[in-house]
């Protein structure tokens, strides 16, 4: 552990994007372990306290053929001193490891910037297979960067050479040479990258020592050589930040904690059904290995087994969670509808990717709304609410937990694989300060009674009656039901009271969740940008910086959409006009025109990479002209 | 026995609602003559359904019920079971339910082994859908889907089962007297137990089994296996052997000394026994295999055992795992 000491003052704390950030992006081929050296700097950089986003950028193949465009793995970070929402809009410094990684990048690279390059891997076969005629470090076509080309190989090689390992080894462990030399530039602890390797290879010690020579090596090469003076040591202050303790988490990461402390407040087990798919099967990883918390993880034989399952598991009494992307969301549909007539409480998590059908797998996009709200067969209100970062998926798991067992209902939690795979800093919850919320089954009361499996409280909701309950025995089913005792009957009345019943539970869950609140900017306005999930924080800087220029423009951001809170139509209509950037075509500008006739405009962007801050502030520009 | 109970406890209120003369009454009636010899909790036991004429069932019987969708009983029935591995799960399904849209959790169920009983009423067509030609259809069937007879080879459930891994085969008929025998040994077998039960469906597909059940040719068509029983039928005239020329089996005289002994946990004669062809063989009947096996639930059961051996599950503990650091009051703040 280590610890900091920051000067938080009330100016930094109005002003935090006054403060010094550096957007560094590593890029590499898929087998160069790029994201790893991301994940490790990342590490240092959130130990020496500076807030920070990352943006893992990888292709969907595991090992495209070696030096292709398609080939190319790529992470960024942007860090700083100030609070930090986004994971950058150009990069200040690129270090691609071969002529495919420089080409796929160096075009979004600040101008000005500094491109570091392996010239140990800028041969004439990378060069042909990049596509480039010829090698663009001496044709003069990176004239508008700084380039600092030296052979990164071969020094590599050089640093490691005590440990008698093969070429290819050795080669290996080009990435951490990389990292070393990243850490000298900013001043980062090697320690926690070092401690991390002998924990890795603890059972190749001569593995890891050969890495942490590497380390050591890039490092020393920073401190020692000349590097034609384009390249100095650079520190960035800790950003601000309340006090406690932290720790980074990814999104995955903070999901699976959410779940297993929602389970907890709910004082249920908890059985997570799923079916490996990217970029959601980090969620089935982490789960799998907290069984101590009372977690039954089960790789189903399909999306389909995986839903049914966790709904079979609720109705005998655990939390049932499954989780998946689009496509196997869409495999999950016809169970969410069981779900939602039997009235079993599910939490649904949906990982987005851009689609339709296998669309961009690795890739992120937030266009499954539509199917979230809609994506059923009958009326089958399904309350829906949306992570926004990957700190925030943490409360927004609990908070479908909660949903889920008090209104008995299955839950979808939206987040997509931009949160999935970024990290953040993250200041560690006390748990002392979550209301638990514990489910009460239902048992059999004294004296004569009948078995009443649809009664409704007053949010609407039946008891839970799990099997093995002495006196309460009773069936359920996805056929349509009497009110109160469940007995089959398709009768038009029992049909249209029960869809009444079924749709009013869920409209209640609106009078626990919270009034729409303003993140940023006033309660009414000229502008008001609406946004949900992971365009938070291009959506929060963009309007913080218009807000600077002094532009009349507002941010509201929604966890809830499904239903949405019940002051949302009044706030909305406070506004002059309404922006709703989305990494879609425009399905929440929909929802809030159907559900609010407001005028809500959209902006979108649908390439598979996030909104950068600029292109929203040019929207809001555009739109205040 | 502990829970004692009468046929009429496991009888729900509910009317039952099938075609006048449909096979599923019959099963019915045995399932709930059986559950009072099992001794089995009522409160305990559940039934999980697909969709089908046969998978209304669990809303007549009196223990816990979940009707659910279409081909979905046995991943539906996986979560109940591993949820609470204490309960009597019976899986309740058809020949379309669990062979054709469910046949990929079927297959699933019975190569991990989950401890349950799956009741397949196979009646070889689509009821409840009006007719149309099923996964078990023979070639030639003339159905609204397919009014120039089916084309397509039908499967053989038990075959299915066997090759999915079950480590519990059985048959039964739907208005035969042994089918509660079948009941209780694929009850007592632990581990998933996979029961074929042939059921008349009286308007679609009537007396398709007939050639078989009909009392005329039972004793000839029938052949009820019994563990350590030499394979005989046809009153004891006649009896199953294996062809050592051939590698398949034949039919011999009820004295030769070449009938075969029943051997439930022979799966290569099992195999051999569900496919008998029906012109000179019957049909396998009772027990065609069973060799247990470590049941799923159990092994999860105790995989979460020994993972959580030793750790202590403090959710504070949890959240702050991993790579920390503090940021502390700034020392002179005003």
């Amino acid at each position: 552990m280590v610890s900091a000491t920051h000067r938080l003052t009330e100016e930094e704390a109005a002003n935090s994007d006054r403060g010094e950030a550096v957007v560094v992006r590593f890029a590499g081929d898929s087998g160069d372990g790029m994201q790893l050296t991301g994940g490790q700097f990342t590490l240092s950089t959130a130990l020496a306290g500076n807030d920070l986003a990352t943006f893992p950028d990888f292709p969907a193949e595991i090992r495209a053929p070696q030096g292709t465009t398609f080939g190319v793995s790529a992470f960024q970070i942007n860090f700083g001193s100030s609070a930090i929402e986004t994971a950058g809009d150009q990069p200040d410094v690129l270090i691609a490891m071969n002529p495919a990684a420089l080409k796929m990048n160096v075009q979004q690279l600040r101008e000005g910037g500094l491109v570091i390059a392996d010239t140990g891997a800028f041969n004439k076969r990378n060069l042909d297979k990049a596509g480039y005629e010829a090698d663009p470090l001496q044709d003069g076509s990176l004239a508008k960067w700084k380039v600092l080309a030296f052979d990164i190989s071969a020094l590599t090689l050089e640093s490691v050479k005590e440990f008698g390992l093969s070429n290819k080894e050795a080669l290996r462990s080009k990435n951490m040479w990389t990292l070393g030399l990243a850490l000298w530039m900013f001043d980062r602890s090697r320690a926690p990258v070092v401690e991390w390797l002998k924990q890795k290879f603890a059972k190749m010690p001569e593995i890891a020592e050969a890495n942490i020579a590497a380390i050591n090596a890039g490092h020393a090469y920073g401190e020692t050589a000349e590097l034609g003076g384009q390249v100095g040591q650079r520190h960035i202050d800790p950003a601000p930040a309340e006090p406690g303790l932290y720790r980074t988490v990814t999104g995955a990461e903070s999901l699976a904690l959410g779940l297993v402390a929602g389970s907890q407040l709910a004082g249920l087990p908890m059985f997570f059904g799923g079916y490996p798919i990217t970029p959601a099967s980090a969620l089935l990883h982490h789960l799998s290995r907290l069984k101590e918390y009372g977690i039954t993880t089960f790789q189903a034989e399909d999306e389909i087994a995986a839903i049914c399952a966790a709904i079979g598991a609720s109705y005998a009494g655990s939390l049932g969670v499954t989780s998946s992307s689009g496509p196997g969301i869409a495999l999950k549909g016809e169970a969410m509808g069981l779900a939602v007539m039997t009235e079993i409480p599910l939490v649904i998590v949906n990982s987005q990717r851009g689609g339709p059908s296998t669309g961009l797998p690795t890739k992120t996009e937030q266009s499954d709304l539509y199917q979230a709200v809609y994506g059923r067969n009958g009326d089958a209100p399904i309350p829906v609410i949306a992570a926004r970062s990957p700190a925030d998926a943490f409360d927004c798991a609990i908070e479908a937990c909660r949903i889920a067992t008090r209104y008995m209902t299955p839950v979808i939690l939206l987040t997509d694989g931009y949160i999935a795979n970024a990290a953040e800093p993250w200041k560690v919850p006390d748990m002392d300060g979550y209301e638990p919320f514990p489910v009460k089954f239902a048992v059999a009361p004294k004296g004569d009674f009948s078995v009443e499996p649809y009664a409704r409280n007053a949010d609407g909701a039946r008891p839970w009656i799990k099997p093995g309950t002495p006196g309460l025995e009773h069936r359920i089913g996805g056929i349509e039901k009497a009110p109160v005792t469940g007995n089959i009957d398709y009768s038009p009345q029992a049909h249209a009271q029960m869809t009444a019943e079924r749709a009013a539970k869920v409209a209640n869950v609106a009078d626990t969740i919270p009034n729409q609140d303003v993140c940023l900017g006033e309660t009414s306005g000229k502008l008001a940008l609406v946004g949900w999930g992971s365009t938070f924080g291009p959506i929060h800087q963009a309007v913080r910086r218009s807000r600077s220029r002094g532009l009349d423009v507002s941010h509201i951001h929604l966890r809830h959409i499904a239903p949405f809170p019940k002051n949302l139509g009044e706030l909305l209509r406070g506004y002059d006009r309404i922006l709703v950037p989305e990494m879609n075509m425009g399905q929440l500008k929909t929802l809030l025109r159907d559900q609010f006739l407001v005028d809500a405009q959209p902006l979108n962007k649908v390439s598979g990479q996030p909104f950068r801050i600029a292109e929203i502030e040019a929207a809001i520009e555009e739109s205040l002209a | 026995m502990n829970n004692v109970t009468t046929l009429k406890d496991w009888a729900s209120d509910q009317e039952v609602r099938w075609c006048p003369g449909c096979g599923d009454y019959a099963v019915l009636k045995a399932v709930q003559r059986t559950m009072p010899d099992l001794g089995t909790a009522i409160e305990k036991t559940v039934f999980v359904s697909g969709i089908g004429c046969s998978s209304r069932f669990p809303y007549y019987m009196a223990s816990y019920g979940f009707h659910t969708i279409h081909g979905r009983a046995c991943a539906v029935a996986t979560g109940v079971k591993l949820a609470n591995p204490e309960l009597d799960v019976w899986i309740i399904t058809g020949d379309g339910d669990a062979l054709s849209i469910g046949g990929n959790h079927t297959m699933h169920l019975l190569r991990r082994n989950l401890d349950c009983q799956l009741l397949l009423f196979n009646n070889e067509i689509y009821g409840l859908t009006k007719g149309q030609y099923s996964p078990t259809s023979r070639i030639g069937t003339r159905s609204p889907s397919t009014p120039f007879g089916s084309v397509d080879r039908p499967a053989i459930p038990a075959s299915f089962a066997l090759g999915a891994g079950a480590r519990f085969v059985a048959r039964g008929i739907d208005v035969n007297k042994k089918l509660p025998e079948v009941l209780k040994a694929g009850h007592a077998h632990k581990g998933a137990a996979f029961i074929e039960i042939f059921q008349n469906c009286i308007v679609y597909n009537d007396d398709v089994f007939a050639p078989f059940t009909d009392r005329s040719v039972a004793d000839e068509k029938q052949l009820w296996l019994e563990a350590g029983e030499k394979m005989l039928f046809a009153k004891g005239e006649k009896g199953v052997a294996f062809d050592a020329g051939t590698k398949a089996l034949k039919v011999v005289a009820g004295d030769s000394d070449e009938v075969l002994v029943h051997d439930p946990r022979n799966r290569a004669l099992a195999l051999l026994l569900a496919e008998m062809p029906g012109d000179i063989f019957p049909v396998a009947l009772g027990v065609l295999y069973e060799d247990p096996a470590p049941t799923f639930e159990s092994a999860v059961i105790e995989q979460n055992r020994a993972a959580s051996e030793g750790k202590n599950a403090d959710l504070q503990k949890l959240v702050a795992k991993g790579q920390t650091w503090q940021v502390e009051k700034e020392p002179h703040e005003l």
